[in-house]
C-alpha cells in the first residue's frame, strides 16, 4: 500500500533519501532548495538521524565525506553559488571513491547571479566542477514524482558504484507542487561496505579513506580503475525517455522542466501538421548516446532546448556527430522558454533545413 | 628478559618519513600510548590532515581518513555523528588547523562536538617548503616572510588555544610542548584526559602541542628545542585554558 501526497520538489527529494535510508544530512541554507534542509531538521531526530546545518558548503560536503567513509547513506544539497563551494569536496569524494547524493537546485549565474531557475550548471555537473578525471552519475528529473524516485535511485547507484551521484533540478521542479505516489517499501538496495571506517574491533587490518596516491605509477592504476567504472556506468545505467521520435521532422532534445515545456510545444506542432519529437535525457552522465545514434538520420534536425547559453547541445552534436545539423536555443538569467518561441524556432529551422 | 620498551600496539612498525629531529614522532608516540592505554584503537577512528602528516593514516593501526586541506573537523563531524560511540580524533598542524581550516576548527569547538583534535603548532609551514603559517612569530623568518613576519605585511599571530577557550563547546583546551623530557610526560598526560573527555560524552576537547621544524626552521635538532622554548613559550604559553578539573 502507498499514499499520494501533494509535494513540493524539494520536499519529495528529502522524502525520497529518508525512504533510501539515509539518517545523515549536512546543509547550509541558500535559495531555492532550503526546503530540504527544512524538511530533514524537522525529520531526522524523529528518526534518530543526523541533521547538521554546516558552517559552510565546504564543510557540509567534508561531513557527507566523513559519514559516507564510515559507510552511512549521506547527503547534502544547495544551489549553484553552493555547489561551486562544495567542489573540493567531491573531487577529493572521487578519488576516495566514497558514495553520496548530492542535490544541485539550479539557479541562474553566474556570480551570485539570480535565485530563478536555469541550466546553466550542466557542464560543471557532466564534466567535472572540480578538479581531475572524474565523473558524477547525473540525474535530471522532470516532474516531482521523479524528484522522489530518483533520490532513491541515486542513493542505490552511488552504493553500487562508490560513486557520487548527483540530482540535478532548477527552481522550478524544486519549487513546484504535484501529487506524489510514495510506496510503503521502496526498492532500497543495502550494499555491504567492508571498506568503511566502522572502528577496526581489533578484528581486521585497519581500514583508510585517501584520495592521495603520492607515486604516479599508483596514482595512474587508480585512475585507471576509476575510468573503468565511469565506463561500465556508461553500459548500464543510463536512463533516457524518447518520445515521438519515430518519422519526426526535428527531434527536441531537453531535460529536466524544459522537457515539460517542449512536450508541450509537440502538441502544439502536431496541430500545424510538424512531427516534432523528444529524446529527453534522464541521465546526462551517462549520456544517452546510443539513443541519439538511433535517431541520428530520421529527422531533418536536431534542437537542444535548454536554460542556458547552450551546454547540453555540445554533447548532442557529439552524439549526432555531423549527420545532422543541431540547432540550439536557449534562454538564460533566469528566463524560460516559452512554447511559442520554440515553435517558432522549430518553423525557422524547418524552413532552413527545406521542408 | 623482561621488555621495557616496545612501540605501542596503536602504531605500526614503520620507519616514519618525517626530517630528522621533526617532533611529529615523538607525537605520534603519545597519541599511540594513549590509545593503548585507553584500550580503544579498535573503536577509534581518526582523520589526518594536509600538510607534513598527510599520510599519518599509514602509521596509526586504527581505522583512518584522510581529509582535505583544513577540513578534519568537518570530516570528523560527520564520522562522529555516525559513530557516536567511537572515539574519533583529528591531527591537524598549523597551516590546517589556523588557517585553511578556521572555520572548521571554530564551529566544531562551537557545536561541542564530541571529537579529539591534536593541534601541532611548530609555527611554520613544513611540507611545501617553509611559509609563514598564522603562527609564525613576529620577526621570524620563512620563505614567505624572508625578511622576518612583519606587522604592517602580515598581522599577529594566532594563539588558537586561548581563541577557542572562548567557545562553550570547547570544554577541554590545553597548551603543551615537547621539547623535553618533562613536558613529553605532560603532553601526554594531557592528550589522554583529552580522549577521556570525548569518551565521557563532555565536548569538543584539544591539545594544542608546540612542535619544532628542524629543516625549514634552519636549526640543528637541538638548537630547534632551545628556540622553541626560548621564542615560542613566550608567545604560547603552556598551561590548562579549559577543563582542568573536569573529572574524566
Amino acid at each position: 500500500m502507498g499514499q499520494k501526497k501533494l509535494m513540493k520538489g524539494n520536499e519529495a527529494i528529502a522524502e525520497g533519501a529518508l525512504r533510501a535510508g539515509c539518517r545523515h544530512y549536512f546543509g547550509y541554507p541558500i535559495t531555492p532548495q532550503t526546503e530540504i534542509s527544512h524538511y530533514m531538521a524537522k525529520k531526522m531526530p524523529g528518526l534518530k538521524g543526523t541533521f547538521i546545518q554546516a558552517e559552510s558548503e565546504i564543510a557540509a560536503i567534508n561531513m557527507v565525506y566523513g559519514a559516507a567513509g564510515a559507510g552511512a547513506r549521506a547527503m547534502t544539497s544547495s544551489s549553484s553559488p553552493g555547489i561551486s563551494l562544495k567542489q573540493e569536496g567531491i573531487s577529493y569524494m572521487a578519488g576516495a571513491e566514497l558514495p553520496g547524493v548530492i542535490v544541485n537546485i539550479v539557479r541562474s549565474g553566474p556570480g551570485l547571479g539570480g535565485i530563478q531557475p536555469a541550466q546553466s550548471d550542466y557542464f560543471q555537473a557532466v564534466k567535472g566542477g572540480g578538479h581531475g578525471d572524474y565523473k558524477l552519475v547525473v540525474l535530471a528529473p522532470s516532474t516531482v514524482q521523479e524528484l522522489y524516485e530518483l533520490t532513491i535511485e541515486a542513493f542505490n547507484i552511488a552504493d553500487r558504484y562508490r560513486i557520487l551521484t548527483m540530482i540535478l533540478g532548477d527552481g522550478i521542479i524544486g519549487q513546484m507542487m504535484e501529487p506524489v505516489e510514495l510506496k510503503d517499501d521502496e526498492e532500497v538496495q543495502v550494499i555491504e561496505k567492508p571498506w568503511a571506517t566502522t572502528g577496526s574491533g581489533m578484528t581486521r587490518e585497519h581500514n583508510t579513506i585517501t584520495s592521495i596516491y603520492i607515486q604516479p605509477e599508483v596514482l595512474e592504476k587508480h585512475n585507471l580503475k576509476l575510468q573503468a567504472k565511469y565506463k561500465a556506468i556508461e553500459e548500464n545505467e543510463v536512463r533516457v525517455e524518447s518520445y515521438n521520435c519515430e518519422n519526426a521532422d526535428i527531434i527536441l532534445t531537453a531535460y529536466g522542466s524544459v522537457a515539460r515545456i517542449v512536450k508541450n510545444v509537440i502538441k502544439m506542432a502536431a496541430k500545424e501538421g510538424i512531427k516534432v519529437g523528444l529524446i529527453r535525457p534522464i541521465t546526462l552522465f551517462p549520456f544517452p548516446k546510443a539513443e541519439f545514434e538511433k535517431y541520428a538520420e530520421v529527422p531533418k534536425a536536431f534542437l537542444s532546448v535548454e536554460m542556458s547559453a547552450g551546454q547540453m547541445v555540445e554533447d548532442v552534436r557529439l552524439c549526432v556527430n555531423g549527420k545532422r545539423n543541431v540547432y540550439f536555443y536557449g534562454r538564460m538569467g533566469g528566463m524560460v522558454p516559452t512554447q511559442i518561441e520554440i515553435l517558432n524556432n522549430i518553423k525557422e529551422i524547418l524552413a532552413k533545413e527545406g521542408k | 628478559m623482561a621488555t621495557v620498551f616496545k612501540k605501542p600496539h596503536a602504531l605500526k612498525d614503520l620507519s616514519m618519513h618525517y626530517c630528522p629531529g621533526c617532533t611529529h614522532g615523538v607525537i605520534h608516540r603519545l597519541v599511540a600510548e594513549v590509545i593503548d592505554e585507553l584500550g580503544i584503537e579498535g573503536s577509534t577512528i581518526g582523520v589526518s590532515p594536509v600538510g607534513c602528516t598527510y599520510n599519518n593514516y599509514e602509521y596509526f593501526n586504527c581505522d583512518m581518513q584522510q581529509a582535505a586541506h583544513g577540513r578534519a573537523p568537518a570530516v570528523a563531524t560527520g564520522i562522529k555523528r555516525v559513530f557516536p560511540e567511537n572515539t574519533v580524533f583529528t591531527y591537524q598542524g598549523d597551516g590546517d588547523l589556523a588557517a585553511i581550516g578556521t572555520a572548521e576548527i571554530v564551529h566544531a569547538a562551537a557545536r561541542g562536538e564530541k571529537i579529539t583534535t591534536i593541534f601541532v603548532n611548530n609555527a611554520i609551514y613544513g611540507m611545501t617548503g617553509g611559509q609563514m603559517a598564522p603562527t609564525t612569530l613576529l620577526g621570524q623568518v620563512t620563505t614567505t616572510t624572508p625578511f622576518g613576519r612583519s606587522i604592517e605585511a602580515n598581522g599577529f599571530p594566532i594563539n588558537v588555544s586561548e581563541m577557542l577557550s572562548t567557545l562553550e563547546g570547547a570544554v577541554f583546551v590545553e597548551r603543551v610542548s615537547v621539547h623535553d623530557i618533562k613536558n613529553i610526560m605532560n603532553a601526554k598526560r594531557a592528550i589522554k584526559k583529552a580522549f577521556q573527555v570525548q569518551m565521557k560524552g563532555l565536548g569538543f576537547s584539544i591539545v594544542e602541542i608546540l612542535s619544532t621544524c628542524p629543516t625549514n626552521w634552519g636549526l640543528h635538532p637541538v638548537d630547534s628545542m632551545k628556540w622553541l622554548e626560548q621564542n615560542m613559550l613566550p608567545k604560547y604559553p603552556l598551561g590548562n585554558f579549559k577543563g582542568k578539573d573536569l573529572e574524566v
